[in-house]
Formats: C-alpha cells, structure tokens, sequence
C-alpha cells in the first residue's frame, strides 16, 4: 500500500493532443480517490499513465515515495480492473484470479490459498471452475476484482468498472466496491464519468474537465462549495439550476422575483453586474409544505409549473424562463461541456412528496435563499465559495484553462477523443 | 423456411454431395478390387471380391512408405516453421505501427499469388548450386515461401480482433511482453493459428509440381510425386487399383488431421473476454 502522488503530470499525444494538462493530485495511503468528468477529459488517461499503459510526456508520477516515470507496468505492483474486465477467456476463473501470482511464480500451495481467499470474499466459490464465457456480467466484474485482489497490490485502479452493468447490479457492485475498499484499506483511484459514483464511493473527488483540474475535495464539499460553474453543474443530479441574476444590496433579483441572500455572501458580489446564480434543486420547497416561519414573503416567488414527475418521495417541477441573451450563451456552452442537451431553459424543483402542486398550476415556491451561489458569467467562478470548505482548487481560472485547451484539442482532433 | 424451399436445399444439398463424394468412393471401391477386375474393363462400382491385397502390397513397397515418411517429414517441418513466424510476423503487423506496413502486406499476398510453375525453372538452377537439391530443406523452403503469406494474413486478421486490454491487463498483472504475448495473445489467436497451420499442411502435402522437379530420388520425394512413377509394366494398362489403394492412403491423414483440429477451431473463443 503506498500513496500516489501526482506531480504537474502532463500528456501530450504525438499529434499535438493535450490530454491531460499539468495536473497534480495527492492520493493518500488508503483513500478512494474518484476521477470524474465527462467523455474526453482526460480521466481514463491520467489513470493509464499512474499504471504505467502510457507515457508521461512531463511532470513526476510518484508511487510510494518513488518515481515510477520510467518504470514498465509489472514493475509498478498495481492492479487494475478494465472497463470490458479484459479476463482471459481461455483460462478458468481460478486460473484468471491466479494469473499475477502464476506470473509471479508463487508456489501452487500459496497461489491455491490466496485464490481461495480471494473467491471466497467476492462470493465466487462456485465458479472458479468455469469459463468467463459462462459467466453474468456481474460475475465477470468480479473475476475481474478477484485478479485485482489476490496479490498485495500498491494500489488498485479502476476504469469505469460498472459501466457496462444494468443499473440494479451497478448499485450492488458499488457497495461492494465501497465495501472491499473499506476493508482492505488499499489505496484506490477510480475513473468514472457518473457523478453518483464519484458522490458515494469517493473519499475525496478530482474533477477534470479538457484535461485541466478543476477541484479537488470531498463529495460533500463539492456540492456544497462547487469551485465554478462546471464543477457545480456536473456534481448533483437532477443537475444545479442556473439563473440570470442581478445583486442589490443583500437583494437577488432572480427572473421569477427577488430572494434576500446573506451578507457576507452579498459583499462579494457586489458590482459585477449580470451574473448567474446556482441553486440546486432540493434547495427550493413547496411553500405549503415548509413551516410558515421560513416561508417568509423575501424567501419566496410565484411560479407556473410546466411539468411535474412525481416520484414518491420526491417530485420534480419543471418551471420555463427565458434568460438574457448575454447568460444564455455561457449555459449552452456549459450544457455542451456537461454532455448534455436541453433545448430550453428551465428551472427544476425538487418538491416534497406530500406537496400536491400540480402541471399548470401557479405555485408558490420557497427558496433557501442561505445556499444560493453566485457565478461570474464571463469567467465561471464561483464568487460565493467558501474557500476553507471546498478542498484544492487550483489556482488560476481552471475553468478558462480548459476553454483555452478544448480550443486546442478540437483544433487537432476534431472530435474529442473518449477517456 | 416453407416447406418448397426446404425440398429444394435438400435437392441441391444431395446433388452437390453426389457429385463430391462420388469419385471419392470410386476410389475407393477401386482400392478393394483385385487387378484383375481392373483390367477386365468390366466397369461395376462394388467389387465382385473385396480384397485387402492391395493395401499390403503398398505398404511393401518400400519406395512408397519412404515417400509417405518424406511427406510427413516436409510437410510438419513446414508448417511447424510457417506457423511460428507466420504469429511472431502477423502479431507484429496486427499490433505495432511502423513504416512500410502496408508494403509488406501486400508484398506478402503478391508472393502468395505467384505460379508455382514459373519458380521451378530458376529454383531448379538454385538448388543444384546450392547442393539443395534433392533434399527436404530443398522442398521446404518454398513451400514455406508460399505458406507464410497465407498464415501471416490469417493470423494478423486473428490477431486484430483481440482487444488490446488483454494484453495490457496482462503487462499489468506483471507479464512481460513476451510472457503476455505467449500465454494470452497465442492462446487467444489458436483457432487462427490452426487455420494456418492447416492450410499450410494441406498445401505441402499435396503440392505437386516442385516435389516432382526439385526431387530425383526417393530420399526426398513425397507421395504425390512418387505416385506418378507408379506406371506399372503395361504402359496402356496403369495399375488403377494400386493408384487407388495409393490415393486412399494419402488422403486418410488429411481427414483425420481435419477432424482432429476441427475442435480446436472453436468459433467465439474470444467471447468472456469483453463484455459480449
């Protein structure tokens, strides 16, 4: 078990491609970093060259105190789970978990020890005759930790493993995931693209966007202290609401009507004209549902509800508004960065299960109005951080660097490449 | 499927067979009749009285066992040598990218296309320079010289299909290179390697026209060849039931060597691999 330590790590592709931008990331020993962004940040790529599958063309990659730089794969000792699993058909689940210590030339009595040790954890008792062939989606990504598992490893990486299982599965390997980690201890870096997956299993978050580190800390940290306004709209789902917004005083005028903010909050964005402000969508309540003492007249606005889903326990109100012009184009471009693609803009609510607003009706909605955010439309800074709670966020405009890198990228490749 | 459609793919399916499997078993009815049914002209398909003479007097004659010894020898050496540069030259071509690729490829399916017939003249000067004549290096290097393209092609289109993450799941599990290369890409890539080395072995055991010109005695000539010397002392009258019988023999291996390697050659050995 050792730390990893990222050291400004840069790769460039031969063809010019800036991939991955002078990022540094420190792993402790025994946490669960998770890598996250969309489709062609760089993540999967970053998490390729800590295991050695590509070079570095600049920076220090550290493994335990060590420089690994030029070090090949098998003289790393770590151990990594693919996103296809890449299990050895020909060989049988035993023989698949037992392949790094045959490798190794272990003695047969301690390889059968250990592949028992490690089949009996992930409940693979029964199989360890058959073939991958033979095997359910799940039972594979499990051969594949198996593999992982059963030699003392530095630390495992994972390649965005439960990509390729249906959703109920996914749900159980990540407690299982999550689980073994917890128990094991070893460190581990994970690449996904799912933000849920980044939220529940990591200790602590790095989120890429075109190769550039945009922040770095705790899930809870993320959501409520996002670095800028990419960072704010990857993390979250249904994703943060972003509205055009002018600040007067401790006055927020928002399209539907105006909220009063804290002032500490307020005096950092004073005078900067048109920004956008992010809520998240729990953050706004059914006015009838909240107690009448925080449904205060500043606190709330009148809204028609387009569309409600109602889930239970919860409901999503989808309430349209136009935006400027001038706001309009920022949150289209980042509508594009997010992977996403939403015709129009519109305001989502999450209400309380038990509220009984419904499509066309003209609802009154309370907002809080304490975890409003304000960003800065030009540059996507969030001006209301709280610097203290929102973990490494690098210095400089990250979210301005990678605007400058996508524009080099797309001008050598112009599709973005995946990972 | 109706039911016309189905009638008519049995049809044509009995109808191709018929006109396959005929003179196979023409050939051999013709191996069990005796020579003087031959030679009576009498042309009946069943043998009057089944006899097993000409098989013993075939495997008497020592020209012919040693013939079939020369033809085994030649042909595993051959395919034992094409298919082992055939993997390391395809696996090359298939995974790394360097100049000159495309060149070599299509070089290689040039040389494969090459008449046989047009080599005879310049290899015959060659080989008695060379003192390669008349020997089994003498045969085995051009069969090969026409094998390897066939194999590397086969191969490098097996190879391709193989997910690169094998190989690096397997670099990371702590395999070198080559250890990768020999217990995950080859396994993977059998069912390629035997279609290789079955169509190298059929065309070194049935080649003909370079056994017949580069051999002159039997120290070196294969079956094929020292079957045309089967003449007999009539030269109207060749010995149809020893030719028979002789055929019968040389092509017993192939079918055995195909249904042996028919298992081998499983379809979807890949799938497990990746999520399929």
């Amino acid at each position: 078990m050792a730390a990893i330590e990222m050291k400004n790590i840069v790769k460039q592709y031969g063809d010019g491609f800036p991939a991955v931008n002078d990022v540094s990331i420190d792993v402790e020993d025994g946490e669960f970093l998770i890598l996250v962004g969309p489709s062609g940040c760089g993540k999967s790529t970053l998490l390729r060259m800590i295991v050695g599958l590509e070079d570095i063309t600049d920076g220090d990659m550290m493994i335990g105190g060590k420089r690994v730089n030029d070090l090949a794969p098998r003289d790393r000792n770590l151990s990594m789970v693919f996103q296809n699993y890449a299990l050895y058909p020909h060989l049988t689940v035993y023989e698949n978990i037992a392949f790094p210590l045959r490798l190794a030339n272990k003695p047969d009595s301690e390889v059968d020890q250990k592949v028992r040790d490690a089949s009996k954890t992930l409940e693979l008792d029964e199989h360890l005759e058959r073939k991958p062939g033979n095997l359910s989606g799940g039972q594979r990504q499990r051969v594949a930790m198996g593999r992982a598992i059963v030699r003392d490893a530095e630390a495992f990486l994972f390649d965005e493993p439960l990509s390729n299982l249906d959703a109920k599965l996914r749900g159980q390997m990540r407690t299982e995931i999550s689980r073994l980690q917890k128990r094991l201890g070893i460190t581990t870096v994970y690449v996904t693209h799912d933000q849920t997956e980044a939220m529940t299993l990591g200790d602590r978050v790095a989120v890429l966007k075109r190769g550039v580190l945009q922040q770095h800390a705790t899930p809870r940290e993320l959501y409520e202290n996002p670095a800028n306004l990419f960072v704010a709209g990857f993390i979250g789902s249904p994703p943060m609401n972003f509205l055009p917004a002018t600040v007067k005083g401790n006055q927020v005028e928002l399209p539907f009507g105006t909220v009063t903010i804290p002032e500490e909050k307020a005096a950092k964005a004073q005078g900067k004209g048109l920004l956008i402000a992010g809520i998240r969508p729990d953050h706004f309540e059914d006015a009838s549902v909240v107690d009448s003492d925080k449904a205060t007249e500043e606190a709330t606005f009148k809204a028609t509800v387009d569309v409600v889903e109602w889930l239970g326990n919860e409901a999503y109100a989808y309430i349209p508004f136009e935006a400027p012009p001038e706001v309009q184009k920022q949150l289209q471009q980042l509508e594009r960065d997010l992977d996403g693609e939403s015709l129009r803009t519109q305001l989502v609510v999450s209400l309380d299960g038990a509220s009984r607003i419904s499509e066309g009706d003209e609802a009154t909605i309370w907002v809080d109005a304490r975890k409003i955010h304000l960003f800065d439309p030009a540059s996507g800074e969030n001006l209301t951080m709280d610097a203290s709670h929102a973990g490494i966020v690098p210095g400089g405009n990250a979210m301005a660097k990678a605007e400058e890198v996508g524009e080099v990228q797309d001008g050598v490749q112009p599709q973005s490449q995946d990972g | 499927m109706d039911a016309k459609t189905k009638v008519g793919t049995w049809i044509g399916f009995v109808l191709i067979m018929l006109w396959c499997l005929f003179p196979v078993a023409w050939i051999i009815s013709l191996s069990f009749k005796s020579e003087g049914e031959t030679a009576t002209g009498s042309a009946q398909f069943l043998p009057k009285e089944p006899t097993w003479d000409n098989y013993s007097a075939i495997l008497d004659n020592g020209d012919f066992t040693r013939a079939l010894i020369n033809s085994f020898g030649i042909a595993l050496i051959a395919t034992v040598l094409s298919v082992i540069f055939a993997t390391l030259a395809a696996y090359a071509i298939a995974r790394l990218d360097f100049k000159g690729k495309r060149l070599v490829l299509s070089l290689a399916l040039a040389i494969a296309m090459f008449p046989v017939v047009s080599l005879v003249g310049p290899l015959f000067d060659m080989w008695t320079t060379f003192g390669l004549f008349n020997t089994w290096p003498g045969l085995i290097i051009p069969y090969m010289s026409f094998t390897l393209p066939l194999a590397i092609w086969t191969l490098s289109a097996f190879f391709r299909e193989i997910p690169w993450e094998m190989e690096q799941a397997a670099q990371v599990d702590g395999a070198t290179s080559w250890q990768a290369f020999r217990k995950v890409i080859v396994p993977l890539a059998a069912p390629g390697v035997f279609t290789a080395a079955i169509l190298t072995f059929f065309f070194a055991w049935n080649e003909f026209v370079l056994a017949i010109s580069l051999t002159s005695t039997t120290s070196s000539r294969t079956v094929p060849a020292q079957m045309s010397f089967f003449v007999g002392p009539d030269p109207f009258n060749p010995p149809y039931a020893q030719l028979a019988t002789a055929s019968v023999i040389v092509t017993l291996p192939v079918i055995i060597i195909v249904l042996l390697f028919q298992r081998k050659i499983v379809a979807g050995l890949t799938s497990g691999a990746v999520k399929g």
